[in-house]
């Protein structure tokens, strides 16, 4: 049972190429997430990619 | 004075209490839980509609639910009990009344480790803390709860009773802190408290004991209030506390805004529900920006309380448009943003339109979401 209902997430890149957070969509809405663990919305990220039910798309 | 020249009726009531030790302003700040009094809602007072999953309603408090009912909760500001201006409540609008044995809602209140550490929790000097509440609900007999850690693999269900339909009730529960189990003590997330409103039999546990796993109510506490139409679910004046239970902790309005801010913090107006549109209200971070190309931040914003953890963060237009700044002259859309460099201070919202701003006025607003 997953605590958020993900449709996306994507990287976030700076300006040299890092990833430096990650845009998911929740019910329409963008948020952005900082790759923090101790974040809820970046533990249920990872554990929802862990568990095969999410792909995080490379940044643009 | 001398010690000997006091007598006992020269104290008030001929004897010290508990209560009336607690009632001193030295021993303030003894509640662990944030907004117990449920009088902070910045995300808005009335909230339906809800997917399944973990969703944030009053300040610091959450439910959880995957069933196959439907229910709303509010800021309730009518039905409270005496000394009390506030309450969460939850009414069932569609009734689940054949719970699966891994179907539940519950609601939930979580503490940071930073918070409790002094507890010692999963350590052999754990304390004993009392939970206290006031309750009130259409449905009579056995409710059930549990307190959790952190990890959902500790857990300690507990039960109370409502003796009166529809009549406020004040419950105490005391616990031997857990000597088991791994208790956060830093930023992250460690004691929790749940309320079981229909809990099937996967998370459903003995009550009066620590045990393993991830449990949220106690073996035959009453599904019934996710499982009957209409049914209502109050709560307010939660405490936690170390020892044994005191009278409920009141605390300015502003002191419990300043708390929860800490987990979550809007640019909006305090009575101005994220999304609204057209919001000219409240504090908006309107600027003047320079020539922004494609995948370069405008500029940066500080919050007004530094966060538990990085935030997740949303920014709006003044339409009301997620991930939108507007025209700050006009309110129209401008572009679209994203929000980067994250951190427990402020965050830069960067230009995503795919093309230069040029030279002109912004303005925006913005959700952080540190919650646990």
């Amino acid at each position: 049972m997953n605590d958020m209902n993900i449709t996306s997430a994507q990287y976030q890149a700076d300006l040299d190429g890092n990833n430096c957070g990650i845009n998911i969509v929740i019910d329409g809405i963008t948020i952005s997430v900082p790759l923090e663990v101790g974040n809820r919305h970046y533990d249920e990220i990872q554990r929802q990619v862990a568990a095969g039910t999410l792909t995080i798309q490379d940044a643009d | 004075m001398a010690l000997s020249k006091i007598k006992a009726n020269s104290i008030t009531d001929d004897s010290i209490t508990t209560d009336q030790i607690a009632d001193t302003s030295v021993h303030g700040r003894r509640n662990l839980v944030i907004n117990g009094a449920m009088t902070i809602s910045q995300r808005g007072t009335s909230f339906t509609g809800f997917g399944a999953g973990v969703n944030y309603s009053l300040d610091r408090f959450a439910h959880f639910h995957s069933s196959d009912g439907a229910f709303t909760v509010s800021q309730e500001t009518s039905v409270v009990p005496t000394d009390f201006t506030h309450a969460l409540k939850v009414q069932t609008t569609t009734a689940d009344a054949s719970i699966a044995a891994g179907q539940r809602l519950i609601v939930f209140t979580r503490c940071e480790g930073n918070t409790v550490s002094h507890l010692n929790w999963g350590t052999s000097a754990a304390k004993t803390v009392t939970l206290s509440f006031y309750v009130r609900s259409s449905i009579t007999g056995t409710h059930g709860g549990a307190f959790g850690n952190g990890s959902d693999n500790r857990n300690y269900p507990f039960t109370y009773t409502i003796n009166s339909a529809d009549t406020w009730e004040r419950k105490t529960i005391t616990v031997a802190g857990d000597t088991s189990g791994t208790w956060a003590t830093g930023t992250g997330r460690s004691l929790q408290v749940v309320w079981g409103l229909g809990v099937g039999s996967t998370y459903s546990g003995a009550a009066g004991a620590w045990a393993s796993g991830d449990i949220n109510s106690a073996t035959g506490a009453t599904t019934g209030v996710l499982g009957t139409l209409n049914a209502t679910w109050y709560l307010t004046g939660v405490q936690l506390e170390v020892g044994q239970a005191t009278p409920f902790e009141h605390e300015p309005f502003g002191v419990t805004l300043q708390k929860a801010m800490r987990y979550y913090e809007k640019s909006y107006d305090y009575g101005t529900a994220p999304g609204a549109s057209n919001n000219g209200t409240g504090i908006d971070h309107r600027t003047v920006g320079r020539d922004t190309p494609n995948a370069y931040g405008f500029f940066s914003t500080k919050f007004t309380t530094t966060k538990r953890a990085g935030p997740a963060v949303t920014v709006y237009a003044y339409t009301g448009t997620a991930n939108k700044i507007s025209n700050g002259d006009s309110g129209a859309e401008l572009a679209t943003v994203d929000a980067i460099q994250l951190s427990t201070t402020g965050f830069l919202t960067r230009n995503q339109q795919g093309s230069t701003i040029t030279d002109q006025a912004i303005m925006f607003h913005y959700v952080a979401d540190s919650e646990l």
